[in-house]
């Protein structure tokens, strides 16, 4: 099957005042089912946003060359839609108006009375029907987020982009809107590449984590296979011993391999679409990891 | 809580009977021609009692003549902020106009009212009567441009980076990058150069008026020195100061206004 996000060889070098440019990103290859919901994992600073911002079109890799459903990407544009950090409301629109900005873009052939409708329908979905008329600086942090997550959602995109949407959160909030994510994405069978530097969220949400090595020229260094059955409950993915295995190797990867470069360099093979079946294989991975040492 | 309230009032009545001390014992001892305050209080009261009178065309009510002088800086002055603002977009923007004009600017910059009016007359030279309204809306104009043109530049430049991914995602036209956020984005810092542009256009006005022979508060106080009534400078210079401070005023509250956006 032909992946439906591939990148490949994506590397990208900043010129330096003096001395070699510096590489930040290397030779990174990823390829994404369409529907998978993939999260990006790695310590602060070895280059998430810049891999993300590639693939908006926000950033010019230096190297490499990405393949959207069956189309080069190249530049920004609508059909990816980014869920910032800061959500990056522009703070004289409303919550509405800043939806409306995307959905006018995207929509140019329905009526002004279809568009508004979008709107406040993604705008409710996230929870945000009563406040979608405030301004930013009038909602609480987690609304602006939810506003951030229904302009990205409402652009209807090929691919959500999502880098740390949550880290601003307190942790109730957090998990609040995981599942309104969680939600939203199922509802609208998106495919969705999402960078966090939190194990639980990754394996809450995620089909597979791929964990990024340190950098200066970071890569994939190993991809976990999260095949727990959706929908997922939190409460469910606490009583599974499996769950816990998965965090371990998590954890594990970034304390002690991050570092290493990865061996052969392989490109990530496309799973297996059964995911029941593949809730087994990363505990047997581990075992096989530990008969092996 | 009380002193406070106290304080605001009291030191600058303070404040104010120093002056007023100073320039009593000055007048009374070694600047024997500029006038007491009581004199002067005495030969411009006709003038502040009856502000908007009109006995002759250079003897009018002192806010008559603000009022001319407040039109004919709001002339220059709008001059000055349409010119300037398209100005300040195209440094902030682009790097070559920037590059190209930067150094002019530096230059143009700090020369003075006073050097800019007689190049103004002689630019208008050929209208005739009107050269001397057309040179002084010239002055005003480009002597109070610069900082709309550079607080417009530098807000430019500042608009952050974030926003201006959001406009590259939704794959913004050029028209709806500027009018959704480029301007609201920049509106503090034009804000904040109109108010120092607006503070200027008043200064100029006095050097313009002067120069032109114009009626306004400018003409005013050169008229009256030259007639060697010395009280109408004083009440002048005492109208001008008041009216910069309104204007300041005004435009502090509009750019407040805007600072929250
Ligand atoms: N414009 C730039 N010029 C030079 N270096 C940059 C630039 N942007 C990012 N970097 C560097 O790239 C590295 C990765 O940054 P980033 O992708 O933001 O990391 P992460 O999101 O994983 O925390 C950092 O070391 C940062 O200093
Ligand atoms: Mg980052």
């Amino acid at each position: 099957m032909k992946p439906f996000l591939e990148l490949s060889q994506i590397g990208k070098t900043y010129p330096t005042p003096a001395g070699p440019p510096a590489v930040i990103v290397e030779n990174f290859n990823l390829r994404l089912r369409k529907g998978e919901f993939v999260t990006l994992i790695g310590h602060s600073g070895c280059g998430k946003s810049t891999v993300l911002s590639m693939i908006a079109g926000l950033t010019e890799p230096s190297t490499g060359g990405m393949i959207l459903a069956g189309r080069e990407v190249a530049g920004a544009g609508p059909d990816r839609g980014v869920v910032f950090q800061a959500p990056c409301l522009l703070p004289w629109f409303t919550a509405f108006e800043n939806v409306m900005l995307g959905v006018d873009q995207v929509y140019y052939t329905a009526d002004a009375e279809e568009r508004r409708q979008i709107a406040e329908y993604y705008l409710s979905v996230v929870g945000l029907g009563e406040a979608m008329h405030l301004r930013p600086a009038s909602l609480s942090q987690g609304m602006r987020q939810r506003a951030g997550i229904a302009r990205a959602f409402a652009l209807s995109p090929k691919l959500l982009l999502l880098d740390e949407p949550f880290g601003m959160l307190d942790s109730l909030t957090r998990y609040e809107l995981q599942e309104v994510l969680l939600d939203l994405w199922q509802r609208n069978q998106k495919t969705a590449l999402m960078v966090t530097h939190d194990v639980d969220e990754a394996l809450f949400l995620s089909d597979r984590v791929v964990m990024m090595t340190n950098g200066p020229a970071a890569t994939v260094g190993e991809v976990l296979e999260v095949g727990f059955p959706r929908p997922r409950s939190r409460a469910q993915l606490l009583a599974d011993p499996a769950y816990y295995a998965l965090r371990e190797q998590l954890i594990g990867f970034l304390e002690e391999r991050s570092h290493l470069r990865p061996v052969a360099a392989p490109p990530p093979a496309v799973p297996p679409p059964s995911r029941p079946a593949a809730s087994r294989r990363p505990l047997q991975r581990l075992l096989g990891a530990l008969t092996a040492a | 809580m009380k002193r406070l309230k106290l304080d605001w009032l009291i030191l600058p009545l303070f404040g104010l009977a120093v002056i007023l001390a100073a320039w009593a014992i000055s007048s009374a001892t070694w600047a024997s021609n500029l006038p007491s305050p009581l004199k002067t209080w005495e030969s411009s009261r006709d003038y502040v009692l009856q502000p908007f009178a009109k006995r002759g065309e250079m003897d009018q009510g002192i806010l008559r003549f603000t009022w001319y002088s407040l039109v004919l800086v709001a002339q220059g002055y709008a001059l000055a902020v349409l010119v300037g603002t398209p100005i300040g977009f195209l440094l902030g923007l682009s790097r070559t106009f920037a590059r190209t004009f930067d150094p002019l600017i530096q230059i143009l910059r700090p020369v003075s009212p006073l050097a800019w009016l007689p190049l103004g007359l002689v630019l208008f030279l050929n209208t005739g009567k009107e050269a001397g309204t057309y040179g002084a809306l010239f002055t005003i104009a480009i002597c109070s441009m610069w900082p709309t043109v550079l607080n417009t530049a530098v807000g430019v430049r500042a608009v952050p980076q974030d926003y201006l991914n959001v406009g590259r995602v939704l794959k913004l036209s050029r028209w709806k990058m500027l009018t959704r956020i480029l301007i609201p984005a920049t509106l503090p810092y034009m804000f904040t150069g109109f108010r120092l542009s607006l503070g200027i256009a008043w200064l100029v006005i006095v050097a313009a008026e002067m120069l032109t022979g114009r009626p306004g508060v400018g003409g005013f106080l050169w008229q009256e020195y030259n007639s060697l009534i010395y009280e109408h400078i004083i009440l002048s210079i005492i109208v001008i100061g008041l009216v910069g401070f309104v204007l300041d005023r005004l435009m502090s509250l509009l750019e407040s206004r805007f600072k929250t956006a």
